[in-house]
């Protein structure tokens, strides 16, 4: 079986490619087309973007530093060399940059144009808050980004008009030394993961890849999520709305819009546009990171893991989901299927928070997910859960039980803050100190409650 | 020169808005970064063994396992280094692998070359190395305690400042540190060695300094300079980080090559750069001064203690432009600042934009706000008092007169401009309104020396050719680093020429074409060079009109080179044909130029003199909001006036404003280097280290560029240097968020904000002037 990609317009198939190769690695030392640059090796930068496109799907802009090579099986990719021939004129981003004066040393350049190109194909109205998280994934330390956010605004919205074949996917691909497979469906996922219990499960690769561009480490064996139709879908019934649990961060936003508006926010905030067209919700759960971002929020929501072995399916509640310092509840024979989110009540206010040393693509200092409600001015019920604060996101059970049943009045919020030394004793390290974080996730509950008391008044620098 | 409306007829003139020469080859990804080269067949790939420890003696290095693994090609140690194991820039002892001893977590300790990246990891793994760990100085303090420095402490001083300060109506003392940074240029380190016939060795390095890294390899290698040649299109980004640093690369990679006979390219990992290469350095300071009721300086001392590092470097130097820099735009009458450059077992740190200059702008600033503060007075009209101004008042604390102050008209200028007065009113107005969210705003004035401190580097060559079909071949020794020098120049050349610039070729730089160069650093790039290119244009242009005034039969001073043509009373021919003709005439059209900046003196032994044939002036204020809650915190306006001579080309000038601007808002806040305690750099990535990303930019940013400001020094078309001086109005925004801290403490509160003013930071300033104020 083979990696079938369309690389700027020409149809290739690869064989003998590693499966552990990088795209960035392919591109540049493969192909030859070195415009695509490394500058982190990590996802942080946005010096490789390339922009991919799934049969008809979207346009996106990914890190190909993170991505491994049959991760391209069935997909269109364009680079920075594919967006204009030699001899031909410049895409329209491509010319913005040059009459901007939007490039300096160039070297994030070709990651800058490509992320504007998938950009503009979104169709997204031109705004400044849509430019810095289209190009949030992008690092320049020369031009001091003006001239780029102008750029981006002289160039209209526009899809190219663009039909990508349809390829065939392959569902194994090996060299003879490591095997990466792509099931199709549950039953085949689930059955792998029994067959092979060592193997890496790959949803978007956003954190795994590093193994790759940063470690070169071999994978060995690799399952692949990407094609499970079962776990790819989103579904919504009265009570909840159920996510797959491949699901990309971005595919999610919609949804999360509307059932939680403040977790989508924080969602934005997770990575940059690039990693959120790649990394997947339950990625982001089943890593089991004490500062993942989506943790704190689904057990505040008091959402439910479902999880699928050999004898089925099994529901997890969010709570107990995360058992020890990247550690989960999942058996070894078993795959997290999907995420089911209850719908919030109308009277139930959700709060996410997220304090980190930069707003966009950083990793937490602390996150605070709040459900409150408030009954006659009284706390009726309450959830809160944090990131940051413990080896796995956890409950603020003490901080509940001191709130539940009080007036909701900033005195109680600061009251019921202290609580949480209770609930956390936090570490120093070189995102915030112990100090810090125990301060910053105490005064989280007054900004909570300003925030749900007080509409009028900015509670955030960014809403000024 | 020609009049400016002549130059007007030519295409890229100076003093226009010409594109960077790289512009579409950027945006198209053809632009060829030394990475991008060509593989030539049989390259090499290397990789370094890294001290795990902070300091130790190294007992023993094993390679033997690792030179036998297949496709492995040369392992080095010190040892092995045919030459000088010593690339030190200023003092000696700074040796490319470890000797003996490892003094920083990172200290390169062997080098190894195989046929692929992942075998050389594989085989770096694979070096044993036995160590026998020693006490660490990771701090500045503790090096400071010990008195253990890389070089002399360093001492200017005028006057008697303890009279001064003792004599004076009031008097502060306080402490304030500022933090590091990474230069994180997007491309990291690289270089590319290929050996030659002989001993000969060509190296492509990503360099700010090919002179210093031809330098570096000779002496490595033990062959006289002229066997190596450097050379450098052009660099992802320096920002001063390859000024000295990428010497050790180079070396490194030339020294494999020369093992194995084969090419060898040493590219850092992101992680490895920021480990293995020297950053900004942190300093901390002590002060004391006395003032007046204004708020005039009567006496000052600052003690300004910088984290050199393991070794010397340039330290000295950075050093010293911080103590030059310790007035910025006021007078200090007594005045004792004196600095020490602290030994410790950290990476060594090296240039970085500014080059101490911001460093010793946040000390002074720090006084300044200070004693406005303790005063319960307007910082700026404290600022305002101790301006430069009027003979007896205009001299530096290191001898140099200030003849050209305009900070004061400037500052006036930008106050006018955006509403300074009502827009502070503004922000009382809204921080008596607001619990949890506060403003503050501040005004940065800037007063730049521009030049190297050490006159001897003010010089630079230039190498121009024009062809027979009149096209131009333009080399110099400046690099380019984004920073749009190359364009600048040939800006210059084509001017001077009164050629369109599609006829002016530019070159990679290289030592094989102009020789003993200094660092394309200090803001210098286009002061030098363009000086020194339009010095050889001159030069063809003169032979050139001599043979047009033979040819016409009219007096040489009748010759008028203007718009693609030579005009000699009613008659004319193009460019191309002179130049034909003088190839006929057997007349050269090949010349070198030469520059170096007059008026400049330096003595080492008084610490006076003057260092800087001019300064460069800018003003900016800057809007700031904290959330007292979390300290999170950002610009929500900033408005800069800056001082670039008589622009050689605005759109590049604005460029290097803009990004300086937020380089300095970067290092001033989110940007964080945190060694653990075994010495350890734990933010060695972008996703651990921040630098600022397009949203932190103010979403309003009005920058202007001062009009009708020709330098009055005779500088290249009277334009100014434009590459460091806009960082340091980012102080502004520090300053903005110490009065937005200050704003929550009692009327006489002194905020406590050391730099990076982190979420972190900021909530621990804010949670101590609120307990400042509880307290009293």
């Amino acid at each position: 079986m083979s990696v079938r990609l369309q690389l700027n317009g020409v149809l290739i198939e690869e064989n003998d490619v590693s499966p552990s190769m990088t795209v960035l690695d392919y591109l540049r030392e493969s192909k030859g087309l070195k415009g695509t640059k490394e500058g982190c090796a990590e996802g942080d930068c946005g010096a490789c973007t390339i922009a991919i496109q799934s049969g008809l799907g979207k346009v996106e802009a990914v890190n190909s530093c993170l991505m491994l090579v049959p991760q391209l099986d069935g997909m269109s990719v364009v680079t920075v060399e594919g967006l204009s021939a030699p001899d031909e004129a410049m895409h329209p981003v491509q010319q913005a940059i040059v009459d901007k004066h939007a490039a300096q040393c160039g070297f994030c350049t070709p990651g800058f144009v490509m992320a504007l190109y998938a950009y503009t194909q979104t169709g997204d109205v031109v705004t400044p808050e849509s430019v810095h998280e289209a190009i949030a994934g992008n690092l320049c330390r020369c031009t001091g980004y003006r001239p780029i956010v102008e750029a981006a605004f002289s160039v209209a919205s526009r899809v190219d008009k663009f039909i990508p074949p349809a390829m065939e996917q392959s569902e194994y691909y090996t060299d003879g030394d490591e095997d990466y497979f792509a099931p199709t469906s549950i039953d085949q996922l689930v059955a792998l993961r029994s067959e092979h219990p060592d193997a890496h499960i790959l949803a978007g690769g956003t954190d795994l890849g590093m193994r790759a561009s940063k470690d070169r480490q071999p994978y060995g064996q690799v399952i692949s999520t990407a094609h499970v139709g079962e776990i790819n879908r989103i579904e919504r019934d009265d009570e909840a709305v159920t996510f797959g649990a491949a699901v990309t961060y971005t595919s999610a936003l919609p949804a999360l819009d509307e059932i939680a508006p403040s977790f989508a926010q924080l969602v934005r905030r997770i990575g940059s546009r690039q990693i959120r067209n790649l990394g997947t919700i339950g990625g982001n759960i089943c890593n089991a990171s004490p500062i993942g971002d989506t943790s704190p929020c689904l057990i505040a929501l008091n959402a439910v893991m479902i999880a699928r072995g050999p004898n089925g399916q099994r529901e997890i509640p969010a709570d107990d989901f995360f058992t020890d310092y990247r550690k989960t509840a999942l058996g070894a024979d078993e795959v997290l299927e999907a995420i089911r989110v209850p719908i919030p009540s109308s009277d139930l206010v959700f709060r996410a928070y997220k304090i980190s040393k930069r707003f966009d693509q950083d990793i937490s200092a602390v996150v605070g997910a709040f459900a409150i409600t408030v009954e006659d001015g009284v706390v009726a019920s309450v959830r809160i859960a944090f990131g940051g604060m413990a080896a796995t996101p956890a409950r603020a059970l003490a901080c509940e039980a001191a709130l539940i049943g009080q007036p909701w009045s900033l005195g109680t919020a600061i009251a019921v803050g202290l609580a949480l030394t209770e609930d956390f004793t936090p570490l120093t390290d070189f995102r915030a100190s112990q100090d810090y974080r125990t301060r910053v996730a105490r005064n989280l509950l007054q900004r909570l409650h300003l925030d749900t008391t007080q509409e009028a008044v900015p509670v955030e620098v960014m809403a000024l | 020169m020609s009049t400016a409306d002549q130059m007007d007829q030519i295409k890229g003139a100076v003093h226009t808005n010409v594109r960077h020469d790289s512009a579409e080859n950027h945006v198209t990804g053809r632009s060829v970064f030394i990475d991008d080269m060509p593989n030539v067949p049989g390259t090499l790939h290397a990789v370094l063994v890294k001290s795990p420890h902070a300091h130790a003696e190294i007992q023993s290095i094993d390679v033997s396992v690792a030179r036998d693994l297949p496709g492995v090609h040369a392992v080095l140690i010190a040892g092995d280094v045919p030459g000088s194991n010593d690339v030190a820039p200023i003092f000696e002892g700074e040796p490319i692998l470890a000797e003996g001893l490892v003094e920083y977590v990172g200290h390169p300790v062997a080098a190894i070359a195989a046929e692929t990246m992942d075998i050389a990891r594989a085989a770096a793994a694979l070096v044993v190395v036995k160590y026998i760990e020693l006490e660490p100085v990771l701090s500045i303090d503790e090096a400071l305690q010990r008195n253990s420095f890389t070089s002399p402490p360093q001492i200017m001083r005028r006057g008697n400042s303890i009279q001064g300060i003792a004599d004076a109506r009031h008097q502060i003392s306080g402490e304030v540190r500022c933090g590091g940074q990474d230069h994180f240029y997007l491309e990291t380190h690289i270089a590319l060695a290929v050996p030659q016939e002989d001993r000969d060795m060509l190296v492509y390095s990503s360099t700010q300094h090919p002179t210093e890294v031809q330098h570096g390899v000779a002496t490595v290698l033990g062959v006289p300079v002229n066997a190596v040649t450097t050379e450098i299109r052009r660099m992802g980004g320096g920002f001063g980080g390859k000024e000295s640093q990428s010497t050790i690369i180079a070396a490194l990679a030339a020294l494999l090559a020369a093992k194995a006979r084969r090419p060898v390219k040493l590219r850092l990992s992101r992680d490895d750069d920021m480990v293995i290469t020297g950053k900004r350095h942190d300093f901390l300071f002590r002060y004391q001064a006395g003032f007046n009721d204004n708020g005039r300086i009567e006496g000052i001392d600052i003690l300004m203690a910088c984290r050199a590092g393991n070794v010397a470097d340039l330290s000295s130097s950075v050093l010293v432009r911080a103590l030059c820099h310790a007035d910025n735009a006021y007078y200090l009458p007594n005045a004792h600042i004196h600095g020490y450059p602290c030994k410790t077992n950290t990476v060594s740190n090296t240039g970085f934009r500014g080059f101490g200059g911001p460093q010793g702008m946040v000390a002074i600033e720090t006084v300044i706000d200070h004693i406005a503060r303790a005063l319960g007075k307007d910082p700026d009209d404290v600022r305002r008092v101790n301006f430069y101004d009027e003979a007896g008042r205009d001299t530096t604390h290191y001898g140099q007169k200030v003849e050209d102050n305009i900070i004061a008209e400037m500052v006036d200028s930008l106050s006018r401009e955006i509403d300074y007065p009502a827009r502070k009113q503004a922000i009382a107005g809204f921080n008596q309104e607001n619990i949890v969210l506060k403003k503050g705003i501040a005004l940065m004035p800037v007063k730049f020396g521009i030049s190297f401190n050490l006159p001897t580097l003010n010089q630079a060559g230039a190498l121009v050719h024009v062809y027979t079909d009149g096209s131009v071949h333009l080399n110099h020794g400046g690099t380019e680093m984004g920073q749009g020098l190359y364009i600048k120049v040939a800006q210059v050349v084509a001017s001077t020429f009164q050629v369109d610039i599609d006829q002016i070729k530019i070159s990679s730089t290289s030592t094989a074409k102009v020789p003993n160069t200094s660092a394309t650093a200090a803001s210098s790039g286009s002061d030098l060079n363009g000086m020194a290119a339009h010095d050889a244009a001159n030069q063809i242009k003169t032979r050139m009109a001599g043979v047009a005034a033979a040819h016409f039969e009219v007096d040489e001073g009748e010759i008028e080179f203007r718009n693609n043509r030579i005009y000699a009373r009613n008659d004319s021919i193009s460019f191309a044909e002179l130049a034909e003709l003088t190839w006929e005439n057997r007349v050269s059209l090949s010349a070198t130029g030469f520059y170096s900046t007059p008026k400049i003196s330096w003595d080492d032994d008084t610490m006076t003199g003057r260092p800087f044939y001019y300064f460069s002036y800018g003003a900016c204020v800057s809007e700031v909001v904290i959330d007292t809650l979390t300290g999170e915190n950002r610009v929500l306006r900033t408005d800069i006036l800056q001082d670039c001579g008589r622009s050689l080309n605005p759109a590049i000038d604005l460029g290097q404003i803009e990004g300086a601007f937020v380089q300095g808002m970067g290092w001033l806040t989110m940007e964080e280097l945190w060694w653990d305690d075994k010495g350890a750099l734990r933010t060695h990535g972008p996703s651990t280290y921040k630098i600022p990303g397009s949203r932190d930019v103010p979403p309003e940013f009005n920058v202007h560029i001062l009009e009708d400001a020709p330098n009055r020094e005779p500088t290249i078309f009277r334009s100014k240097a434009i590459g460091e001086p806009p960082l340091m109005l980012a102080l502004s925004v520090w300053l903005a968020l110490r009065d937005a801290v200050a704003s929550l403490g009692g009327p006489r509160c002194v905020p406590n904000l050391d730099t990076p003013a982190t979420a972190e930071a900021v909530l621990m300033a804010v949670d101590e002037a609120r307990a400042q104020l509880r307290g009293g």
